[in-house]
């Protein structure tokens, strides 16, 4: 855990990557059909129905259901995409998410697996004990044809102390929104490509080696 | 190792730099023997694509031998190599369908947001071409770290010569793709802008395919006689009126199709280029497109247009009009190198395409910056530079 306060509160959200939720998550939920009848998913609308910070995003990914709910499941993958997840560690029932936060400091989040569907849904949200309220949802559905798989990620928080917390995040860059798409964004090339892309030409320069220094 | 890097608008230089190393294990490292400078490499030098910075390493057309492998990677130490421009992972969805230049994953994730903000969807990595397709160092230096060594790079036949082999890199497909996109039929009449490089193997691919005749179109008396040479028929923009004699060479039908590979920085005193040289100057962002807009007013009804030349942003008073009323169809992108590799090494080799009329040059690397300048300004007779890393320099003269 950190000492420093502010810190921790800017590291939280920074942090946050995919491990995001929100107290007033449910009654978002129940109001999301309350806007429109369209069918487009709830978080793409124009103006959202919460104060909560919502995201959504879908990404097709050409390899079977089966093995990225698998892949998902095994939280102590997570770290290998997440790019500001250290490490996730299992504590009895529930999870210890070790999140990067500035100034070389980490921040943890207790978390609880509230529904699990073989081979369809994951989500999880935060219990008592942890910084932050988060709650996020993972979903995986068939892609037509031999297009693999459809992965939805939802997740939803309540920024701490309202604004200034997300101003913190954007002012060290890893606004949750921007991470989580990234983070996505490297699961779908970790499937399909067995690795992370990176544009470095040395060991020393990948943005993961960058990190790990600069936390040293 | 040594490379050209980019420092600035007309400001290129040949530094020590970094030896690049394996970082993923379907890397490879390629000791570059050949590498050349395109006119995408232009656009960058007239600093008209976002992304640079100081110190990228430029080059997307390149050659070499393996040095390293990474424990993935199904290239041999020592073999000859040729590397796509475009970076593709081979497991996505648009490389399953061979849309190689719009790989979803070989652009790191991080880099994405620019160009899907500008274009709605990401784009693939391009070797030495911007941070906003992957930041990826480029080929005109003497090593290269190649990602995705199992699916791009292209192992060469020793008794072909590099200068046979190198420009299945880019230009040599480009020109091929433009002509396929064209959708050339055997009665076709079809013109080509720019007889710059892409332009020249536009107008052979076109001739292969069966056309039966091909206009080509620019005002460097040197490019125009290559293009002559090839079997083309020729116009000069600058003496003669394009569209009238477009009209007049098709037998008042119109060019069944058009070539546009000229690009953004196409040359001209139309009044809207002229305008949008400006906006470009001052960074409004504007791309000059009057070689695009005369072949769209040019091209027959029902007739296609194919796009190799690049364009980064918008442009203004684009016919649309003529686009929809004509019932044109476009095709366009960055080209899909790997689908093209193994049928153009064997029309090399079978000796159906000529890949060597074009280089004008041949300089060490250690002289690339001059060859950045005068393939800018001396176009006409600097058609295709070739810098060698292992050359001398000439003595001082
Ligand atoms: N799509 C791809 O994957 C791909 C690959 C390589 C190059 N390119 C692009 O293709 C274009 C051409 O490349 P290149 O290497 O041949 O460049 P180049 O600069 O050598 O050639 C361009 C030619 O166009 C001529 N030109 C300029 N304005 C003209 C006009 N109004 N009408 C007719 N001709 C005109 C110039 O005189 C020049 O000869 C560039 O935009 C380049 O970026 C695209
Ligand atoms: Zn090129
Ligand atoms: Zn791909």
């Amino acid at each position: 855990m950190t000492n420093d306060k502010q810190l921790g509160l800017a590291g939280t959200v920074a942090g946050l990557g995919l491990a995001i939720g929100g107290l007033a998550f449910g009654a978002f939920l129940s109001q999301r059909r309350k806007g429109g009848d369209d069918d487009a998913p709830f978080y793409t609308r124009k103006s959202p129905d919460s104060d909560n910070a919502v995201l959504g995003r879908t990404v097709t990914i050409r390899k079977p259901r089966a093995e990225l709910y698998a892949f998902w499941r095994d939280f102590g993958n997570l770290p290998r995409f997440m790019e500001n997840v250290e490490t996730i560690r299992k504590e009895g029932d529930h999870r210890i998410w070790v999140i990067k936060a500035p100034a070389g400091q980490t921040v943890e989040i207790k978390t609880e697996v509230c529904e699990d569907v073989e081979g369809k849904r994951i989500a999880w949200r935060s219990v008592e004990g942890s910084d932050i309220e988060t709650r996020g949802s993972v979903e995986f559905a068939d892609a037509p044809g031999d297009r693999g798989t459809r992965v939805s990620l939802v997740m939803s928080y309540n920024p701490p102390a309202g604004n200034l917390g997300r101003t913190i995040a954007k002012l060290f860059q890893r606004e949750p929104e921007v991470q989580a798409r990234h983070d996505l964004k490297r699961f779908k090339g970790l499937m399909e490509t067995g690795e992370i892309a990176t544009s470095a030409h040395r060991k020393e320069n990948t943005r993961a080696a960058r990190q790990r220094e600069k936390e040293t | 190792m040594r490379a050209l890097t980019w420092h600035g608008t007309h400001d290129v230089r040949v530094d020590t730099v970094d030896d690049p190393e394996i970082i993923n294990s379907r890397d490879a490292i390629i000791e570059v023997t050949s590498t050349a400078i395109c006119g995408s490499d232009l656009h960058l030098y007239d600093g008209v694509i976002p992304s640079v910075l100081p110190g990228d390493v430029l080059g997307h057309e390149f050659m070499g031998r393996v040095v390293e492998t990474g424990s993935d990677s199904t290239l041999k130490k020592g073999q000859r190599v040729v590397v796509p421009f475009t970076i593709s992972c081979g497991g996505c969805f648009h490389c399953q369908i061979q849309q190689f230049s719009a790989c979803e994953n070989s652009n790191p994730a991080e880099k994405q947001d620019m160009s899907a903000k500008l274009y709605g969807h990401s784009m693939a990595a391009l070797f030495g071409y911007s941070h906003m397709t992957g930041g990826y160092w480029g080929g005109q230096a003497e090593y290269v770290r190649v990602p995705y060594s199992d699916v791009g790079p292209i192992v060469v036949p020793d008794h072909l010569d590099d200068d046979k082999v190198l420009f299945l890199s880019d230009i040599l497909p480009t020109g091929w793709m433009a002509a396929e996109n064209a959708e050339i039929q055997p009665d076709d009449t079809v013109a080509v802008w720019g007889c710059g490089p892409v332009g020249l193997f536009a107008i052979q691919s076109a001739i292969v395919m069966g056309a039966s005749k091909v206009i080509a179109i620019d005002h460097y008396p040197n490019r125009l006689a290559l293009a002559k040479q090839l079997g083309a028929e020729v116009i000069d923009f600058r003496k003669t009126n394009v569209r009238e004699a477009l009209i007049e060479m098709s037998g008042g039908i119109g060019v069944d199709a058009v070539i546009d590979a000229v690009g953004m920085e196409t040359h001209g005193f139309a009044v809207d280029n002229l305008v949008d040289v400006v906006k470009q100057k001052v960074g409004m962002g504007a791309d000059r497109a009057s070689a695009l807009k005369q072949a769209i007013l040019a091209v027959r009804p029902g007739g296609r247009v194919s796009i190799p030349g690049v364009y980064g942003g918008m442009t203004d008073k684009f016919p649309l009009g003529a686009l929809m009323e004509k019932g044109l169809q476009i095709r366009s992108g960055q080209t899909h190198v790997q689908r093209y590799t193994n049928d153009l090494l064997e029309k090399i080799e079978d000796g159906t395409l000529d890949t060597t009329f074009l280089i004008s040059h041949r300089l060490p690397l250690e002289d690339a910056a001059r060859g950045y300048e005068c393939f800018r300004t001396e176009q006409d007779s600097w058609t295709k530079v070739v810098l060698k890393p292992g050359m001398d320099m000439p003595a001082a003269n």
